[in-house]
């Protein structure tokens, strides 16, 4: 019923636009084009420095409003690295918005018609072209500058001591593999994956380095102070490693695998007392398009000291001796392992994960 | 209504072809309805088609972004009346993610390429080129004809589509595969994506064929005396974009081709390594990358967002120049900034494409390239600028527009500078910055362009005036709308909100913007309802408008203003004028304006 009851407001709305539409054209036609026109010249023009000027509070208004919601600090090295820059470009940016946007209202107040007033003709001028083909043009080197020199510092090699953590998307959640104390990724290929045998990311049983991975669902654990370089995987579609906190980024391509290396410089806990909500939480965002269930695409990071981590790893049962367990919960001896790990599909194409 | 149009628009143009017939016996042809309004050859009559197909096309776009910022500004409420509008897509009066993601990717498709591409270039490329370079009609009529029917045929795949059982494509206007190429992983991938590519190469077809039909057009009728450097600013923005078109959409063609092969051929071009959760199958796929396509796509894609600006910054020029009563300022300048966005335009595209795992090196190399194009951008800026001062100006509604777009240029514009950074992309990437920014830059100012060129133009098309205090009102609202509308997404960006999501409550980093949401929505369908107001003074005006009595009704100095009120076939009934200077003498030696067509005085210098 309300929904009618709006759609009869609306149309009263059109109508009587319409009609006070079209008596003001009467109007104009019997007042004569000129003093019709000078009339409109004037509430447009008066119009223009009305928007100009609450255009400009409104600008102010709403920094005020959001200022505390947008940028929390940012909880990476790196993350401080793109606030920086971010920063210097509103700064140069903010100017140049200032001086245009004031300019082109006043003109436009300003030189509103006049009978008086002859306009000024003014086809070229070569020193003002170079002047305005220039400065932007230093202004811009400042920025690639600075940009660049950050991008390759944010984009270069992870250091020796990062953690290594595996982090494959698909519809809709994310999966976590952590190399055991080899230190090695096991190899994997797609075709092994399965679901039910409790082989999400189709690791090959055949190569050992595979047997004390972990995999893990609940939440990435990563050290304090410590980099870490995220390995990134697609099991069906594009998905993206949003990592809004830390200022990071970067697609996961099935296929192609990607990187990308930070350093946490906060615990969850240090957030939640800093960012003074008892809440916070490090969420994975996924910001590619990939399905119906993209919005609800959630992964948890949890950043911790280093002695929680080490106790967290001890509690983590590896990917194969899970699937062992399940497999032979009986006989857990070595050698009736291998023809359990022979059965499982053999590839004909090994894909190494790590480089 | 439509033999209403029939009668009236016979008894309009009757008495201007019977003096063009009457001097031009060799014209003389017998139209009937169907050669005078369904297959034209005339370039008037397909520039309207072209308009009013768009119109159709907007408000259909614009409904669906209403219809998504619903959900997205009242993500707890229920409309029952939305289930009886979509059924099953909407059970229980709110939109199923399935619809909400068919919404957004119909939007972007319809906006992008049938309003702005089409719907844009296609009416003001076909009516202003033969008017404003003094030429009877196209270089090819018929191929002209042709590009309108591909494009109604476009229009007709793409209309069908919504109505599959499972619905239309839904991966994004990008269509970025795996996701736009397995059926099992989307709905919107299974025939509807089918319907999307088959409706895009038809587009790409119809496009080529304009395109092609304006270069040539522009190269080779112009009349005597009418050289490159005479031409108004608008008939280079028309040629530097049907270029650009011409270029690239045969790129986007054939990564659409190969799409089609990946999805129904077995070829692994974009697709490896993946396993479908839905139906447990891992897919025999090997070797093929999605980055691929991404390529393939920007190389359109990136070009495509000029292709749509272009027009309209040339549309604007002349306006401003007309309206200012002064010269456009640096004329050579805005030829020169023109032909370096074109340039630039196909040098650009891997911007979009700094956070899927691409060469950090080579990304630098494109930061480099997109920040240059801020150079001719920032140069027509103050050209447009340099043209208001000490003008005499004229704030009709034309021109307001005109004033409109630069104001949104220049906001859009300077977030551009922030997103070409690749530092900055990591963090806004995919963010509601970049939907701000592209929103402002090319949407609103696409459209801000158009309505420019519609308030100018309307009445040697119609030989009738729009509305004016209609078009006041319309202005104000949709200006100070979009502003309303596009400036608090940037602050949500800035927070890392991600773009195409359904809902954020379940969300942490982004559920702080609820009460904010509800305000753009709410802006939006007032905005929304203010665009319905201008469709209608539109069509009202064809018919009851106030009519246009003399010639040049803006004292402008382009040829176009030389012709009958309302021209026929042929445009000129006698000779074609002969062009002796540029299009631009307005307030030069104390006359308020001079036609191109008058010779130059004795001892008046040349611009």
């Amino acid at each position: 019923m309300s929904t009618y009851f709006l759609f009869a407001i609306l149309l009263l709305g059109f109508v009587i636009t319409f009609q006070i539409a079209k008596a003001s054209e009467y109007v104009g036609i019997l007042k004569g084009e000129k003093k019709n026109n000078e009339q409109n010249n004037r509430i447009n023009g008066f119009l223009m420095i009305v928007f100009l000027v609450l255009g400009l509070i409104g600008v102010y208004w709403c920094n005020e409003l959001f200022k505390g919601k947008i940028l929390g600090k940012a909880a990476s090295d790196h993350g401080e690295k793109i606030d920086q820059m971010l920063y210097i470009t509103i700064a140069l940016t903010g100017v140049v918005f200032f001086i245009t946007q004031i300019l082109l209202f006043w003109f436009s107040f300003k030189y509103q018609h006049s009978d008086e007033r002859k306009s000024f003709y003014f086809p070229h001028n070569n020193k003002l072209e170079v002047i305005w083909t220039v400065v932007p043009a230093i202004a811009l080197t400042v920025l690639v500058g600075f940009g660049l020199m950050y991008w390759f510092q944010i984009t270069g090699e992870a250091p020796k001591n990062a953690l290594q953590i595996e982090i494959t998307g698909k519809q809709f959640n994310w999966i976590y593999r952590y190399p055991g104390k080899d230190g090695v990724f096991g190899k994997k290929y797609y075709k092994n994956i399965s679901d039910a045998e409790n082989n999400s990311l189709g690791l090959i049983w055949d190569d050992p380095a595979t047997h004390d991975d972990l995999v893990v669902t609940s939440a990435m654990y990563m050290v304090v102070n410590q980099p870490v370089k995220l390995i990134i995987n697609a099991r069906d579609v594009l998905h993206d490693v949003g990592l809004v906190a830390f200022r990071m980024k970067m697609d996961a391509v099935p296929g192609t695998p990607t990187t990308m290396w930070f350093t946490p410089k906060y615990t969850t806990q240090e957030m939640k007392k800093m960012t003074g909500n008892p809440d916070f939480q490090y969420e994975i965002s996924c910001d590619q398009m990939c399905g119906k269930g993209h919005y609800s695409m959630r992964g948890l990071i949890e950043v911790v000291t280093p002695e929680e981590y080490v106790l967290w790893r001890a509690k983590q049962v590896s990917n194969y001796a899970m699937v062992m367990k399940d497999k032979m919960p009986e006989t857990p001896a070595v050698d009736s392992v291998k023809p359990a790990a022979a059965k499982i599909n053999q590839p004909s194409k090994l894909v190494a994960v790590t480089k | 209504m439509s033999t209403d149009l029939t009668i009236h628009g016979h008894g309009a143009t009757v008495g201007s072809h019977d003096v063009h017939d009457a001097e031009h016996e060799v014209h003389h042809h017998k139209e009937t309805f169907i050669t005078k309004y369904v297959f034209s050859q005339d370039h008037k009559m397909i520039c309207k088609q072209f308009l009013i197909t768009g119109m159709i096309w907007a408000i259909l776009g614009g409904l669906m972004s209403v219809l998504f910022r619903l959900q997205l500004g009242y993500p707890d409420s229920t409309f029952p009346w939305l289930e009886e509008i979509l059924g099953k897509w909407a059970k229980g009066g709110k939109i199923s993610p399935e619809a909400y993601y068919s919404l957004v990717t119909m939007h972007g498709t319809v906006l992008v390429f049938f309003v702005l591409t089409g719907g844009l270039s296609g009416t003001f490329a076909n009516f202003l080129i033969p008017l404003q370079i003094g030429a009877r009609d196209m270089a090819s009529p018929f191929l002209n004809m042709l590009s309108y029917w591909f494009f109604w045929m476009a229009s007709v795949v793409m209309i069908t589509s919504l109505f599959i059982e499972t619905g239309p494509a839904s991966g994004g206007w990008t269509s970025y595969p795996p996701l736009s190429a397995l059926g099992d992983a989307s709905l919107g991938s299974k025939s509807g994506m089918d319907f999307w590519i088959t409706s895009m190469a038809l587009f790409v077809v119809s496009s080529l064929l304009g395109g092609l039909n304006y270069i040539t057009t522009i190269l080779n009728m112009r009349t005597k005396g009418m050289s490159m450097t005479r031409l108004p600013l608008t008939m280079w923005a028309i040629l530097f974009t049907a270029i650009l078109g011409v270029l690239s959409f045969p790129v986007l063609l054939s990564g659409l081709i190969l799409l089609l092969f990946d999805r129904h051929a077995g070829t692994s071009f974009y697709l490896s390594d993946i396993f479908i959760a839905s139906t447990q199958k891992a897919l025999p796929n090997e070797g093929g990358s999605p980055i691929l396509f991404q390529h393939l796509f920007w190389f359109l894609g990136h070009p495509e967002v000029y292709i749509i600006i272009l027009p309209a910054m040339g549309l604007v020029s002349e306006v401003m120049a007309i309206n200012s009563r002064k010269p456009i300022f640096g004329y050579m300048a805005m030829i020169g900034s023109l032909f370096a966005i074109t340039v630039l335009a196909f040098l650009v595209w891997a911007h979009h494409m700094f956070v899927t795992g691409l060469n950090p090196f080579l990304g630098s190399v494109f930061v480099l390239l997109t920040l240059l194009i801020a150079v001719p951008s920032a140069i027509k800026v103050f050209n447009w600028l340099t043209t208001l001062w000490r003008g005499n100006i004229r704030l009709n509604p034309a021109m307001l527009f005109a004033i409109g777009f630069v104001s949104m240029f220049i906001s859009g514009g300077l977030t551009g500078v922030f997103l070409g950074n690749s530092t900055l992309d990591i963090h806004l990437h995919d963010t509601y910055f970049i939907i701000a920014h592209f929103h402002i830059v090319m949407g609103v100012s696409a459209f801000l362009g158009m309505f420019c060129g519609v308030y100018h133009w309307f009445p040697k098309m119609y030989g009738r005036y729009l509305n004016n205090t209609m078009g006041y009102i319309h202005f104000w609202v949709t200006f100070a709308g979009a502003y309303l509308i596009f400036w608090p997404m940037h602050y949500e960006g800035l927070a890392g909100m991600p773009r195409r999501y359904v809902e954020y409550q379940g969300w942490s980093s982004f559920n702080q913007f609820g009460d904010l949401n509800r305000f753009i929505s709410t802006v939006a369908m007032v905005v929304f309802a203010v665009q319905l107001m201008f469709v209608f003074n539109f069509f009202y005006s064809i018919f009851k408008g106030r009519k246009v009595t003399t010639k040049n009704p803006w004292q402008a100095n382009t040829l176009e203003w030389t012709t009958p009120i309302r021209p026929g076939h042929g445009n000129w009934p006698g000779e074609i004028p002969e062009v002796h200077r540029w299009a631009y003498d307005y307030g030069k030696d104390g006359k308020d304006f001079i036609l191109q067509t008058e010779p130059l005085g004795a001892d008046e210098q040349q611009h």
